[in-house]
């Protein structure tokens, strides 16, 4: 809207250095380290599904679960409490309207990435796979956003349509890949 | 009657040409020898209460150098307001005082912070960078390695994407500078060039972006386009100086100069390279801004130019008519600043602002015009451009495109993201200053 882009020459010059292999420049002090070394970090969810774990999960095990780590926070059936909720929500309107994972959230994959790794917010990181699909599992269920006997896993999630997915523009055309 | 330096003084500035309505003055004025003129806040000659004397702290040796220095105890109210001071399970933001603050980068104890929960208290010789992905060598950097890599120092601000939000509102929140503009700080970073260390791992021809993720508990987690991150992009190691503060990413965090402040990620643990963006919680809700009609702006990467007056604003009352500098921030994250406009009279007409020197991109860029306020209402902006040819929008622009609330929001509220347009100051006869809407 108001922002002209100085950066056009960014490109050749990624391009350009991402042809070369170790720099010159680089004292080249970095350590080589193996997929099995990296595993207990590698958790980023791309919309596509990619990097999503073995596993599955129902929205019967995901409500055993959040009653038990979740429920205090997000209130009794996702409906709320002391932190927001997950469940509900009107169509978005203006800068005025709710941002729910129903309303807003363009893909369902972005639960299972965030619950994974930032939720329980006293406990981040101490749900196993299973009880993270559990838990999108449920959650999407709440929002009828998937059937109550649906099983989430790798090949199911990132099919789940979420209403909003079409809702956004981006803002930098001419800076994003 | 022999005439006295005084007297030439005060025939001096009545013969000073006002470059703009409401008493605003030629910037050069105090380069050109004006500014012996205008030290004081009047020039009412003083009658009494002038005899000097040594006081205690002249008689006596002082307190002991202390091997960390802290400011003086008469500046303890120079502080950062806090939004969440005990720690509860939300977000907390401590806010600028940009009002009490003069020059170009901010303090590091009063640089803004943003953290989701809490700042992690991170053992430097175990923290590790991880760069994996689409790299012919995924590898891991220690701080004690990356301390040994060329480095580059740059002055670049950070600017959270829902600074200035509460100007969204429909009526003007009655409120200080602090608290409509204070997630923004800038600081001089030293650190090593992202490139460089992408390139030692060796970038695969298929790579677009970098999905970037701290060691915070939330590991937060944001996209970025390679393009910028084989650019200008920093693994930031110290920060004025000294080391990166816990609140703003200790032991390193990633610097993109210019843009989105939640995508800088602090307290940087890993960099996957990737061809798709992740559409992190952060991207793919947060910090997607609602427009009218429903749509949402998504990738708002660019913090765009923006100006607002810190000396005087809103709890920093005018000590009567009488000469003041109107002082003030300018910054885009397209580049340098090429100019500022100041007006005192609601934007009918302008005077344009020094801009004190070095002028560097993407920082932050101190704006003064000397002002002679006659004691009667007047209602200051400031308008920047940058190099690249933007221009700061009037309030009106930015809300014909983005919108506002219907209702007023509370003052900590984030209503929506990115406003970049005019802030007006209203000074009442009284001297009190208002945030208004002109
Ligand atoms: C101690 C309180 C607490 C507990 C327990 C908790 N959360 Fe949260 N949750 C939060 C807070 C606070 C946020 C907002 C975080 C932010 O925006 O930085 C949040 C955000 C979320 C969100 C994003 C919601 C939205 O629409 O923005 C999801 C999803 C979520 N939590 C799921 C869970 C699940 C699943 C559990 C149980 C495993 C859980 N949370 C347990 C406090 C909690």
């Amino acid at each position: 809207m108001y922002t002209r882009s100085l950066c056009g020459f960014a490109v050749t010059f990624a391009l350009a250095l991402s042809a070369m292999v170790a720099s010159a420049q680089s004292p080249n002090l970095g350590k080589p380290i193996s997929p099995a070394e990296i595993a207990p970090w590698d958790i980023n969810i791309l919309p596509d599904g990619t990097g999503l774990p073995p596993g599955s999960g129902t929205p019967a095990e995901g409500a055993r679960v959040y009653s038990a780590k979740c429920s205090v926070c997000h209130g009794q059936d996702g409906k709320g409490g002391t932190s927001t909720r997950l469940v509900g929500g009107e169509p978005i309107k203006n800068m005025e309207s709710e941002k729910t994972i129903a309303s807003f959230w363009p893909y369902a994959t972005t639960l299972f990435d965030y619950i994974r790794r930032a939720m329980p917010w006293r406990q981040p990181r101490s749900l196993t796979n299973e009880e993270v699909y559990a838990l999108t599992a449920y959650i999407l269920s709440l929002n009828k956003l998937i059937g109550e006997s649906e099983t989430i896993n790798a090949l199911t999630l990132p099919k789940v349509r979420m209403p909003n997915r079409d809702g956004f523009i981006v803002r930098f055309p001419d800076r994003t890949p | 009657m022999p005439t006295t330096p005084s007297d030439r003084a005060k025939r001096k500035l009545k013969n000073l040409e006002a470059v703009a309505a409401n008493g605003l003055l030629h910037r050069r004025l105090f380069l050109r020898g004006g500014a012996a003129l205008m030290t004081g806040y009047t020039l009412v000659p003083s009658a009494a209460g002038q005899q000097l004397t040594d006081d205690a702290w002249s008689l006596a040796p002082g307190v002991t150098v202390p091997d960390y220095g802290t400011r003086s105890r008469f500046e303890n109210n120079v502080v950062r307001t806090l939004s969440n001071p005990k720690g509860e399970p939300r977000t907390q933001h401590a806010r600028t005082p940009h009002h009490l603050l003069n020059g170009t980068f901010t303090p590091n104890s009063l640089h803004f912070v943003i953290s989701h929960a809490g700042d992690p208290d991170i053992d430097p010789d175990k923290h590790r960078l991880l760069i994996h992905g689409l790299v012919k060598q995924p590898l891991v950097f220690t701080l004690g390695v990356l301390a040994r890599y060329p480095m580059v120092s740059r002055m670049a601000f950070v600017e959270c994407g829902g600074n200035s939000a509460p100007l969204f509102s429909s009526e003007p929140i009655q409120a200080s500078v602090q608290a409509l503009h204070g997630l923004v700080s800038s600081a001089e970073w030293t650190g090593v060039p992202l490139s460089t260390l992408l390139d030692e791992a060796g970038v695969d021809a298929k790579a677009r972006w970098i999905i970037a993720e701290g060691a915070d508990p939330p590991h937060l987690s944001r996209s970025v386009p390679l393009t910028k991150a084989m650019d200008d992009a920093m693994i930031a190691l110290y920060q004025n100086g000294e080391r990166v503060m816990p609140g703003n990413g200790y032991p390193m965090r990633l610097l993109l100069p210019g843009w989105e402040g939640n995508m800088n990620i602090k307290w940087v643990r890993r960099i996957q390279l990737t061809e798709k963006p992740g559409m992190t919680f952060y991207e793919a809700r947060t910090y997607a801004p609602i427009l009218p009609g429903g749509k949402a702006y998504r990738f708002y990467f660019i913090q765009e130019v923006k100006s607002f007056i810190t000396h005087p604003s809103p709890g920093l009352a005018m000590q009567g008519p009488g000469f003041y500098e109107i002082s003030g921030i300018a910054y885009s994250g397209s580049g340098r600043i090429a100019k500022v406009m100041v007006s005192a009279d609601g934007g009918k007409s302008w005077a344009q602002a020094a801009l004190e020197q070095p002028v560097l991109s993407m920082a932050f860029t101190r704006f003064r015009v000397p002002w002679r306020w006659d004691g009667s209402p007047a209602v200051l902006q400031s308008r920047a451009w940058d190099e690249a040819g933007n221009e700061q929008p009037t309030r009106a622009q930015l809300v014909a495109a983005r919108g506002e609330t219907t209702r007023v929001p509370p003052v900590n509220a984030f209503p929506s993201q990115h406003y970049n347009a005019i802030t007006s100051w209203s000074v009442e006869r009284s001297g009190e200053v208002k945030h208004v809407y002109a």
